[in-house]
């Protein structure tokens, strides 16, 4: 038997044993998306979409079958402690992948339905929760075994400023974590909502997370989402965001990746109204054996919207970051704009940065650009700022600080901001 | 105050200062000029710390002390300024917190104490009015997209909050139009003191027409090869640098 087939084997007999017997919700579903795993099987070193993830190795060599499908809500007291003062008014939390209602305390207006989606779904059978359906291999993982999620209903017309803090958590100090969770959001015609969401795990057992999102924003509505992901456990996290922009909505995402074992964002944007406005942003620092992979799609299906990525990369010790972005503007999307930029500055000689662009433009009546680069810090301006007295550690600091800044003076939420930028400086030695 | 003896110094591989000799005095103003080529920048970064040169041979005594034993910002809290000739844009950091942090690291060094923010403040609007550089500029990206006569301005401002010791002004003048090569030098020459000196690099004579030095040197093939007074400047703006390339093929 060569070598691959033994893989090839390793994977279906790993594939095969799923279960989620457990789980009595949703089952139809679960059966759907474990069908089409099945037919699709793990990525692997070859696939296009994961050569740069190894998600499947690490998943396959920490977790069996068994252990992927087994969920329990057990979890340490001391799990409450990875909380954030911060983000303490109006938060939810997740424990293992399960709705911890003793550590969540909802203050968000009374209008907006914020709740767990099992208990929604069994509620109302017929809630269209995986509609923009996933077709990535972890997607299809999270649809078979995940364990709860939220759902949150914002009616029209109403505004929510307040960020609503989602955490997740994850107790691995004796076992391992395999946690799932699906969210679910609409924002209303008019309607406008925030979420800012983490993840953070206590002890250093293997934890396998994925999350899958589906947000619908309505006509004219605002929608802003946050990522922080600074998981000092051993994390393999796969997120799956797909967000569908109706007319004339506005969609803002920041994602933040300051530390994690390996990241996999896969964050999709369906443009499929006139007069939409769209912004990412992403800021990755990292160090250690952090790998963080970027994976943005952004559909123009319609015409007179305007998308705007940018994506920046500061990347020490043995990290590796990878940055693929799609645009497709569609035959009759004319008068789209979209722009993109993924910078890197790699900081020691260890690091490496993939980055992709991928535009597909089917429509002529268009202004589109992206541009990525990576590079060292600049020596020059570096011997400038230390001509005028500046040490060389502040000077080096302040440059590379000056340039997360970018993302971070973007950032709306002041209370958001000053939390990031606490993070930045201390982690970017600023000291001046 | 500034003892430079017998330097050579290199690039890569390729040597470009022959054995510069110079002796600045504080209340001095020297100028060197030369034809292109002829390692006047380079005198000034090795005079300023730039790392991608190396001093093969010789020394440079600063007030004392060996310069070249320092690292380019200890240079800077001695008193070296450079005013370079090609200002660095750099996206993100104002001119107002550079200046501030920069002013503070030389005040710690020298067991002075940090200006809070109204002293800085107050320090700086009066060293604006010194160079007539708008004040909302100086919150911006440092040198980003800054006209190239606005860069040289703000070189200047820099200049005036740091009080060096001794400054060097590497082609200050190159894209200046009249009025802000005016208000440059007006701006330099306001800082001359009888305890400070400045060197001015330059391939024109004009800058010296409102700096007015006390000595000239002309650089050649990296070595100093005539020496003398304001006079050596007009000479050589009449005769241009063939003048001094012949004499010294006759030699």
């Amino acid at each position: 038997m060569n070598t691959a087939t033994k893989k090839e084997n390793i994977s279906s007999s790993f594939i095969e044993s799923f279960d989620f017997a457990q789980f009595q919700f949703a089952v139809e579903q679960r059966t759907k998306a474990y069908e089409a795993f099945k037919a699709m099987g793990l990525p692997d070193a070859k696939s296009e979409e994961y050569k740069f993830a190894p998600v499947s190795k690490w998943l396959t060599k920490h977790f069996s079958a068994a252990e992927l499908s087994t969920q329990a809500i057990a979890a340490n007291e001391s799990v409450k402690d990875l909380l954030n003062p911060e983000f303490a008014e109006n938060r939810v939390v997740f424990v293992n992948g399960f709705y911890n209602k003793a550590l969540s305390s909802i203050t968000s207006d009374s209008k907006i339905t914020i709740q767990p989606l099992g208990e929604a779904i069994a509620s109302n059978p017929s809630l269209p929760f995986d509609q923009l359906n996933t077709t990535d291999p972890f997607g299809l993982v999270n649809s078979t075994l995940w364990s709860d999620g939220l759902y949150i209903n914002v009616p029209k017309n109403i505004t929510e400023k307040k960020p609503l803090f989602i955490h997740y958590l994850h107790d691995a100090s004796s076992n391992k974590v395999s946690a799932h969770t699906k969210l679910f959001v609409t924002v209303g015609e008019n309607a406008s909502f925030n979420i800012i969401e983490k993840t953070d795990t206590l002890g250093d057992q293997p934890v396998f997370n994925t999350i899958n999102e589906e947000i619908i924003v309505e006509e004219n509505a605002f929608f802003n989402y946050c990522k922080i992901q600074n998981d000092a456990g051993q994390l393999t996290h796969v997120a799956n965001t797909t967000i569908h922009q109706h007319k004339s909505s506005r969609t803002d995402t920041y994602t933040f990746t300051l530390n994690g074992k390996l990241i996999r964002n896969n964050l999709n944007i369906i443009i499929d109204g006139e007069g939409c406005d769209s912004h990412f942003y992403g800021l990755y620092l990292t160090n250690g054996d952090t790998l963080v992979d970027n994976h943005t799609t952004v559909d123009h299906k319609k015409p007179n919207s305007f998308s705007n990525q940018l994506y920046k990369g500061l990347m020490d010790g043995k990290s590796k970051g990878v940055f693929n972005g799609k645009i497709f503007v569609r035959p009759h999307a004319q008068k789209t704009n979209a722009f993109q930029s993924n910078r890197n500055l790699l900081l020691s000689e260890d690091t490496t940065v993939n980055t992709k662009p991928q535009l597909e433009i089917w429509a002529d009546d268009v202004k589109c650009s992206h541009g990525c680069t990576t590079g060292q810090l600049d020596k020059e301006a570096l011997f400038y700022l230390q001509s005028r007295g500046i040490p060389k550690a502040t000077a080096k600091a302040m440059l590379l600080y000056a340039f997360a800044g970018e993302v971070l003076d973007v950032i709306k939420d002041e209370q958001l901001k000053n939390y990031i930028d606490s993070i930045v400086s201390e982690r970017l030695h600023k000291v001046y | 105050m500034l003892k430079i003896k017998n330097i050579h110094a290199r690039v890569e591989d390729k040597t470009i200062l022959n054995g510069i000799n110079l002796d600045v005095k504080p209340g001095e103003v020297h100028a060197i000029m030369g034809p292109n080529g002829s390692g006047k920048s380079t005198l000034a970064s090795v005079l300023a710390g730039r790392e991608d040169f190396e001093v093969t041979e010789g020394s440079i005594e600063f007030l004392g002390k060996d310069l070249l034993k320092m690292s380019p910002e200890d240079r800077a809290r001695e008193g070296v300024f450079l005013a370079f000739q090609y200002p660095v844009e750099i996206p993100g950091v104002s001119t107002v917190n550079f200046m501030k942090t920069a002013l503070n690291k030389i005040r710690e060094y020298r067991g002075q104490d940090t200006l809070d923010a109204v002293s800085f403040l107050t320090l700086m609007k009066e060293k604006i009015k010194l160079v007539d550089i708008d004040q909302s500029l100086l919150s911006r990206s440092l040198n980003e997209s800054f006209s190239g006569g606005e860069k040289k301005r703000n070189e200047i401002f820099q200049m005036a909050m740091l009080e060096p010791k001794l400054a060097i002004l590497d082609e200050t003048d190159s894209g200046l139009d009249i009025d802000a090569l005016r208000i440059v030098a007006n701006g330099v020459n306001k800082l001359q003191t009888k305890d400070n000196a400045t060197i001015i690099v330059t391939h024109y004579q004009r800058l010296l027409d409102y700096i007015v030095p006390d000595y000239v040197h002309v650089l050649y093939n990296g070595k100093i090869v005539k020496s003398g007074t304001k006079e050596l400047a007009m000479e050589l703006e009449e005769k241009g640098y063939d003048w001094i390339k012949s004499e010294m093929e006759v030699a």
